[in-house]
């Protein structure tokens, strides 16, 4: 089940690029929540704060408090305990280009250590029916090796690999930027199921793509966070104009 | 009429250009390959003929007895390779992890680099002196020992700086992928980085091995030679490169055409190596795996 994630006061740093000033955010547990923004506006070091896979950047620092549940992610926990909790998918899929399908969504579970060979074939099949990627490949799972697949397929064993770990929240980092309209969809599809049982927050630079997932939306700009809101009323009624000034595509 | 023409000769001019584009490529291949060729031919008239099962069964007979072998040259070859293997391509690789995922930026890893650019750079003579007094003098006799140390040292930087550059080609989006699914970051180290570049490591470490397989100078006051059997690490042992010296400055016929062939088998045994261990590393590789 998913949990709700509470942003205090958050900060963070590039070198001496200030990219995140005092966000403050409550994003709901088995909800979509998406972020838009132009470009460079933070969104991307907003979601990668949550996983605390900001600091993997060696002049990166951040403050501030972040809470999954009841977790002080900053405070209570190391960076590999959060991201078992918190899945990510990236913008371009990166499957590991020596692993077979299966390996690829085995991953998380045998480099922690898990190598029970039973469950281990249940939770890959699970998963791969979870991103609605099973019946594409279930004839060649330890054949084939994940960069032999398509990009749409490819983003879809990306969300496998994630869901594998049974994460409580699941990052996605323009999911679907880099696929055709028909992998879009099917990606947005399956953000569609997969909120009743995570709590999903999604960087996106279509507008349409927000307003079909995500119940609830933040806009970011210039590393502050303008406006966040039910998605509805983004996008219908915003309250601040730089919010109705991006939306109607006067800017970004 | 008059633009179709200029449209006709644009495109005839755009066909010649090809043409000798790919003709200049062809020919530059064909001049890479002709001395390769050349050599292995030559090797194959000169030596071919002395190549019987004596040559890989027996060791050589003393002056003035004819025929012979390098049964013992080979096997010690064979000794030398797999013992310098064993101290190189773990140091390089290590090395090379180091340069690549930890010491990226830091001053230590820029010493490293800087050092194992100008290890790469010694003359291997200067190598087999340096391990003389290192290994040879203080132990107080040449040993077979000593020359794999001497080889060994010399596949470090080739071994270490081609890592470096294979793991440095992994996309950061897959060292990204592993940290973010809460795999540690060591283990994420090797269980993906490295295993995404192993076909590039391993193919440096064949270039390494292929380097100094052909060494002669490091083994002259290291491994010394042997014209006995023996497969002590602790006595002088025998390598095909110093059997084929010996041999080739000697002013005997027989010798001579003994040293063709050992030149001859051993670029045979070097391509046999390299190839068993492509054949190997690239079973189990999957459809589509780049």
């Amino acid at each position: 089940m998913g949990v709700g994630i509470e942003v205090t006061t958050l900060n963070a740093w590039y070198g001496t690029n200030h990219t995140l000033q005092d966000i403050n955010l409550h994003i709901p547990a088995n909800h979509a929540t998406a972020l838009i923004g132009p470009s460079g506006c933070g969104k991307s070091t907003f979601v990668r704060c949550i996983n605390r896979m900001h600091e993997t950047n060696p002049i990166a620092r951040v403050t501030g408090s972040v809470r999954i549940g009841d977790l002080d992610i900053y405070a209570d926990a190391k960076p590999v305990e959060i991201r078992r909790r918190v899945g990510m998918v990236f913008q371009r899929p990166n499957p590991f280009p020596t692993m077979s399908i299966y390996d690829n969504v085995a991953a998380g579970l045998k480099l922690n250590g898990y190598n029970n060979r039973r469950e281990l074939d249940e939770i890959v099949e699970k998963s791969l029916k979870n991103s609605a990627l099973w019946d594409e490949v279930k004839d060649d799972l330890k054949k084939k090796s994940g960069a032999s697949l398509s990009g749409g397929q490819q983003q879809r064993l990306c969300i496998a690999r994630a869901l594998a770990v049974d994460p409580e929240v699941l990052l996605m980092d323009e999911p679907a930027s880099a696929l055709d309209p028909v992998s879009t969809s099917k990606i947005e599809d399956l953000i569609f199921q997969l909120k009743s049982q995570y709590t999903i927050v999604i960087v996106t630079h279509n507008m349409q793509q927000a307003a079909r997932v995500a119940e609830k939306t933040g806009f970011f700009l210039n590393g502050r966070m303008v406006e966040f809101d039910s998605t509805h009323k983004i996008f219908t009624n915003p309250s601040d104009k730089r919010t109705e000034d991006y939306i109607t595509g006067r800017f970004g | 009429m008059q633009l179709k023409n200029e449209h006709k000769l644009q495109n005839r001019i755009r066909a010649l250009t090809d043409g000798a584009a790919t003709g200049l490529a062809v020919l530059s291949t064909i001049l890479v390959v002709a001395p390769l060729v050349a050599i292995f031919i030559y090797l194959i008239y000169k030596g071919a003929s002395s190549l019987n099962l004596d040559f890989f069964t027996q060791i050589p007979k003393p002056v003035g007895e004819s025929g012979g072998g390098m049964a013992n040259a080979i096997v010690g070859s064979g000794v030398l390779l797999g013992l310098a293997s064993l101290i190189g391509v773990p140091l390089g690789i290590g090395g090379g992890i180091y340069l690549a995922e930890f010491g990226r930026g830091t001053k230590l890893a820029n010493a490293v680099r800087f050092t194992a650019d100008v290890l790469n750079g010694v003359p291997s003579i200067v190598m087999g002196m340096a391990v003389l007094a290192m290994v040879v003098h203080p132990e107080g006799h040449f040993s077979a020992l000593s020359g794999g140390v001497a080889l060994g040292i010399m596949m470090i930087p080739t071994v270490c700086r081609t890592s470096e550059e294979m793991l440095l080609m992994v996309p950061n989006a897959v060292r990204e992928a592993a940290l973010a699914l809460g795999v540690p970051n060591w283990r994420s180290v090797l269980a993906i980085t490295v295993r995404t570049a192993s076909p590039g490591i391993i193919t440096g470490c064949m270039l390494a091995f292929a380097r100094v397989a052909g060494e002669t100078a490091p083994l002259i006051f290291t491994a010394f030679g042997n014209s006995n059997w023996s497969t002590s690490l602790n006595e002088p042992i025998a390598a095909l490169p110093l059997q084929i010296y010996v041999y080739a400055i000697s002013p005997y016929d027989d010798w001579h055409r003994l040293a063709w062939a050992g030149a001859l088998v051993l670029i045979v045994l070097i391509v046999l190596a390299v190839s068993l261990v492509r054949y190997v590393t690239s079973r189990g590789v999957l459809k589509g795996a780049s």
